[in-house]
């Protein structure tokens, strides 16, 4: 922006695309939007940041699609010489000899590395009280959660601290932060982007994806994530270029309204509920129309994924032995060291989840348990193929419930699980599913769900973005420097 | 979406088993919470042990791909130094971790 | 007491001889310092992934098609959950359920199932060192870590350590003719471990089995088994019982001793390798593999045989690839009639050269093929005796060079049948040998070996023994 006119921390005030736009008009400097972020993001209160760039270094060569906007990254992707920690005690202060793909994608594309931001220990919450660095705030209200897991990429670009941000979703853990920081947040088609360098959670659920101010930032973002890497076999790229997003109208559509996700009885706060009604009758003014659909499995769908994830993760986090990296207590031989090591540096929440993922796969119990949780799966994603032929969109709040009080959950594993209610059954089915500021309940963000059949991205953020431009959200945990 | 009260499924030894299946040492005080907590989860989860599923395949991979083999081509590997980097302990170029086979003579292992 | 019979199945590890690991791009080589040849991957770095070396499955279906299994059109990859120094995930990714190959038969023994797997990394015991509170430390080397391997397990139909031996042999060098693997019994590219039980002879249900490990030769395998079927018959004998549980064979004192004693029950939690999607075997890479076959041992034994090779030399040629190759060469390169030549040169091959070049590969000998042909030939068509033909052997093995210009250069040539310079040299050697020569006439024929020593002395052996046997009856007028 020219001189004069701003003071660096306006430009914190831009979408990315708008800061691009700025760029690329001449009117902005990467080195100055850098700047402004850096500071922003050393100066954040709210222990989004584990680790912040200490300068720019070279700026992005001009001509670069995203033009120097910076980045703020989740954690548990590996960047080169920087630490990442998954959020944990075992590998504090580790720093990888090699950067993760996504990251490494995005650098090339014109985005550099900002920070790398708190989240739950290795993905598993959906509070952020599980990191071992401590818990992440609200940027709505400090006394509450931001959600999890990638609740400090979310309260970040909330708070302004990032102007995006990456995050992973493994059974919810994008798309939930970004409802209670009321921010934008996408979970791609599994396979759509690659897990190369991304410190695992569960092998088979886990996708990065976006977490944006605007639907239009994240398809933005997510345009230069997308794409087949042969450095994980699971990756097959996206067929095709993400769009940007510009209807504003959803005529023709059908959106399908699931009663086991949304219906009375199933726990969903009232406040939360009328804010997803009152969205519906919007669409349906925007030409959309709207019917009860059914997704005959849903309700097993926590049941499946608290099988799946953790066998999944015990296996993932049994790499974290001391020898090679991260954290070693030597005591009473080679058993002494490992129980030591990973007693101690594991926190209980990880613990938790590796017993019962070690648990569930142990002789006997697989095919009760593992077989199970995978032939649900199956009935999961057959559910939402039905569902699909008959509707374009599956709509259902994001989360349960607001932010809700730090500590207030932390007693009550299951409680805590019960989260994940809305958005683990996407996860589940592989499937693309976006969260979108839905309007506020007693002050703070809520958020409402859209998702489509795998690779249907362009229509599920064409369908969001119309959406987002009726609802006229205003981030109030970035208020405008007028305002104070 | 309510929080289920169940039976204690996992026992003591159950708890203790898996512990040392996974490699954790777990304290008195947490053998007895992670019962209660495994048991809670497990309750929830043996629901889906309700359900009909004869005849249905299990997923594996939501994604339609098979293969993606890699060509027998070598890629440099890494430094000895850099590949040692975070190790907690080294001696003569590899990383050193207490024997096995002590473990094993004691009756550890 | 009744008799016992071992019944015993045989579980091969075999490294493949691809250019990189199984599941990253880290070259393969042995003797390298340590950790030099590791990556992220193969180190088990936090978020890395793995990826199926393609000639790895190349070769896993080369195997498969030689032990002619069933070769699953899917197959997938397991992980195989444990903690041990030298296994940096924590798992090894293997094979369980869906195996790449399954069935088969070579030799006498069936096949039970071929798999594809990552070899663990090696652990260098450290001693005593003190280095971690005085207690003994180990250190852990990953450049082996990753290096591909295929599994074979075999039916349990080996009845004796002996036979043991015998099938590992056919096997070693049917995958050396595939070309898969540099099969080293000693450098470990080979790894076997037996099964064991043994059971009262007649008797069909199977006793209680152990698993034997670390039988790094050929010789201690035999040892091994054979030590661990005595250590089980006398449990038996003795009315104790076997206990099923991982033994470890010491060469040196030849005494088993069990692994695990009190390691808990494994359990292993096998689960499908969510980084890894499913080996769909295409048309494709089945015509490869078929395209890429040698002529195995099996099939040459019989082609060889059929050319009218008596059973042991053809098995001996066939089972040695090397051998079996310098021998086709010097077939091909000598223009007598196969017929009359063709076993004498099998025994030239397996007799006299194997026994001057030992173990090693003749191919790389001094001897080229065609020179031994043309000392063959030399021999059938008696231009040199066989006594001279073995000293010119010698030479070649020393310097090379061409048969017949060595007979020439050192005089070794036959004297030929009917030459006349032999006859004074008998007379002569009757003359000189006047007891041996009454014991001839008295019929007693035994004798005859002191003339027929005199007079090769005389020739320096370029006579030819029978002539020189004509050449005495005549005289003696017998
Ligand atoms: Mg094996
Ligand atoms: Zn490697």
């Amino acid at each position: 922006m020219t001189e004069g006119r701003n003071t660096p921390s306006d430009v914190t005030l831009l979408t990315a695309a708008a800061a691009l736009a700025a760029i690329e008009r001449g009117e902005l400097s990467p080195t100055e939007l850098f700047e402004a972020y850096r500071s922003a993001a050393a100066a954040d209160e709210l222990n989004a940041y584990l680790w912040v760039a200490e300068d720019a270094h070279d700026p992005a060569p001009p001509g670069l699609p995203l033009a120097g906007v910076p980045i703020a990254v989740k954690d548990l992707f590996c960047t080169e010489g920087v630490p990442s920690q998954a959020g944990s005690k075992i590998l504090e202060g580790y720093r990888p000899p090699y950067t993760a793909s996504v990251v490494a994608r995005l650098a090339v594309a014109g985005a550099p590395l900002l920070g790398k931001t708190n989240q739950d220990e290795f993905a598993m919450g959906s509070s952020n009280e599980n990191s071992a660095f401590g818990p992440v705030l609200n940027p709505w209200d400090r006394t509450r959660v931001p959600g999890g897991s990638s609740g400090g990429s979310a309260a970040a670009v909330a708070a302004g601290s990032a102007p995006w941000a990456l995050g992973t979703d493994t059974g919810g853990s994008i798309r939930q932060p970004a409802a209670l920081c009321g921010i934008v947040g996408l979970k791609p088609t599994y396979g759509t982007v690659s897990r190369y360098g991304m410190i695992a959670f569960a092998s088979s659920l886990d996708q990065a994806g976006p977490l944006t101010r605007d639907v239009t930032d994240a398809a933005l973002l997510l345009k230069h994530m997308v794409g087949q890497d042969d450095r994980d076999a699971t990756s097959i790229g996206f067929p095709g270029e993400i769009e940007l997003p510009r209807g504003d109208s959803l005529k023709g559509i059908r959106l399908g309204v699931p009663e086991e996700l949304s219906g009375a009885g199933v726990g969903i706060e009232q406040g939360v509920l009328d804010a997803f009604n009152a969205t519906l009758k919007l669409a349906e003014s925007l030409g959309a129309s709207v019917e009860t659909c059914h997704l005959p499995h849903a309700p097993h769908a926590l049941s499946a994924y608290y099988v799946l994830a953790p066998a999944e993760a015990s296996s993932n986090l049994a790499r974290y032995d001391g020898v090679r990296y991260g954290r070693r207590i030597e005591r009473g031989g080679l058993v002494g060291m490992y129980t030591k090591t990973r007693s101690q540096g594991f926190g209980a929440e990880v613990k938790r989840r590796i017993m019962l993922g070690t648990y569930s796969l142990s002789s006997g119990y697989y095919d009760a348990y593992y077989g199970r949780a995978q032939r649900v799966r199956t009935k999961i994603a057959d559910d939402f193929r039905a569902a699909f032929d008959r509707f374009d969109f599956v709509v259902t709040p994001t989360a349960p419930s607001v932010a809700f009080e730090l500590g207030s959950k932390t007693a009550d594993p299951l409680a805590m699980y019960l989260n994940d209610y809305c958005t683990v059954p996407m996860s589940l089915a592989g499937i693309p599913a976006i969260s979108i500021p839905n309007g506020l309940s007693d002050d703070l963000p809520t958020g409402v769900q859209l998702c489509g059949p795998a690779f249907s991205e362009n229509r599920v953020l064409e369908a969001a973005y119309a959406l987002e431009q009726a609802i006229g959200f205003e981030n109030l945990a970035h208020p405008p420097r007028s305002r104070e | 979406l309510t929080t289920l009260e169940s039976p204690s499924m996992i026992d003591r030894e159950q708890v203790l088993h898996v512990a040392r299946l996974a490699r954790l040492e777990l304290t008195e005080d947490e053998v007895g919470r992670m019962s209660e907590e495994l048991s809670a989860v497990l309750g929830h989860i043996e629901k889906i042990g309700e359900l009909d599923l004869d005849g249905v395949p299990p997923t594996t991979h939501v994604v339609e791909v098979s293969n993606a083999l890699r060509p027998d081509v070598v890629e440099p590997s890494l430094a000895r130094e850099v590949a040692l980097a975070s190790a907690p302990a080294v001696a003569d170029g590899g990383f050193l971790v207490p024997s096995p086979q002590a473990d094993a003579d004691s009756g550890l292992r | 007491m009744s008799e016992f019979e071992p019944v015993i199945g045989l579980e091969i590890h075999v490294q493949l001889s691809t250019h990189t690991k199984m599941f990253c791009g880290c070259a393969l080589a042995f003797g390298e310092p340590p950790n030099t040849l590791t990556c992220p991957t193969c180190l088990g770095l936090p978020g890395t992934l793995p990826r199926a070396n393609e000639q790895a499955i190349h070769f896993g279906l080369m195997i498969g098609l030689a032990l002619g299994s069933d070769l699953a059109p899917r197959s997938i990859f397991h992980r195989k959950n444990y903690f041990y120094p030298d296994l940096p995930k924590g798992y090894q990714i293997s094979q369980y359920d869906e195996p790449l190959c399954r069935g088969g038969q070579l030799g006498d023994v069936r096949i039970h199932r071929v798999h594809l797997e990552e070899d663990a990394a090696k652990l260098i015991h450290a001693g005593a060192s003190g280095r971690i509170h005085g207690s003994d430390a180990s250190v852990v080397d990953f450049n082996r870590g990753g290096t591909p391997l295929a599994e074979i397990v075999t039916e349990p139909d080996v009845r004796s350590a002996a036979q043991a031996r015998e099938w590992l042999t056919l096997l070693r060098t049917t995958l050396r003719r595939l070309g898969v693997s540099d099969v080293n019994m000693e450098e470990g590219s080979l790894r076997c471990d037996a099964n064991i039980s043994i059971r009262p002879v007649g008797s069909t249900e199977l006793g209680t089995k152990t698993e034997l490990k670390n039988m790094n030769s050929f010789r201690y395998l035999e040892r091994g088994v054979n030590a661990e079927i005595a250590r089980q018959e006398a449990l038996l004998r003795s009315g104790r019982h076997v206990v099923q549980e991982t033994l470890h064979f010491d060469p040196q004192t030849e005494r088993i001793t069990s692994l695990r004693s009190k390691e808990e029950a494994h359990d292993y939690r096998y689960f499908p390798e969510p980084d890894l999607v499913p080996v769909a075997t295409s048309e494709q890479m089945l015509a490869a593999a078929r395209d890429a076959m040698p002529e195995l041992p099996a099939a040459r034994e019989e082609r060889l045989q059929s050319l009218g090779i008596s059973a042991a030399s053809a098995r001996q040629l066939a089972w040695r690839t090397e051998l079996g190759d310098y021998f086709e060469a010097a077939l091909a390169a000598g223009n007598s009639p196969v017929g009359a030549f063709i076993q004498p040169l099998a025994n030239w091959v397996c007799n006299e050269l194997v026994a001057r070049v030992g173990e090693d590969d003749p191919n790389a000998s001094n001897v080229t093929p065609d020179a031994l042909a043309k000392l063959v030939a030399l021999v059938g068509s008696k231009d040199v005796t066989v006594g001279n033909a073995k000293l010119v052997l010698d030479r070649l093995v020393a310097d090379g060079g061409d048969p017949a210009a060595i007979v020439e250069a050192e005089g070794l040539g036959a004297m030929g049948g009917g030459d006349d310079a032999l006859e004074p040299i008998v007379a002569a050697a009757l003359a000189a040998n006047a007891d041996a020569a009454e014991k001839i006439r008295a019929g007693n024929m035994k004798a005859i070996g002191a003339i027929i020593g005199h007079v090769m002395r005389e020739t320096k052996g370029r006579a030819d023994g029978a002539e020189v046997t004509r050449v005495v009856r005549e005289k003696l007028g017998l």
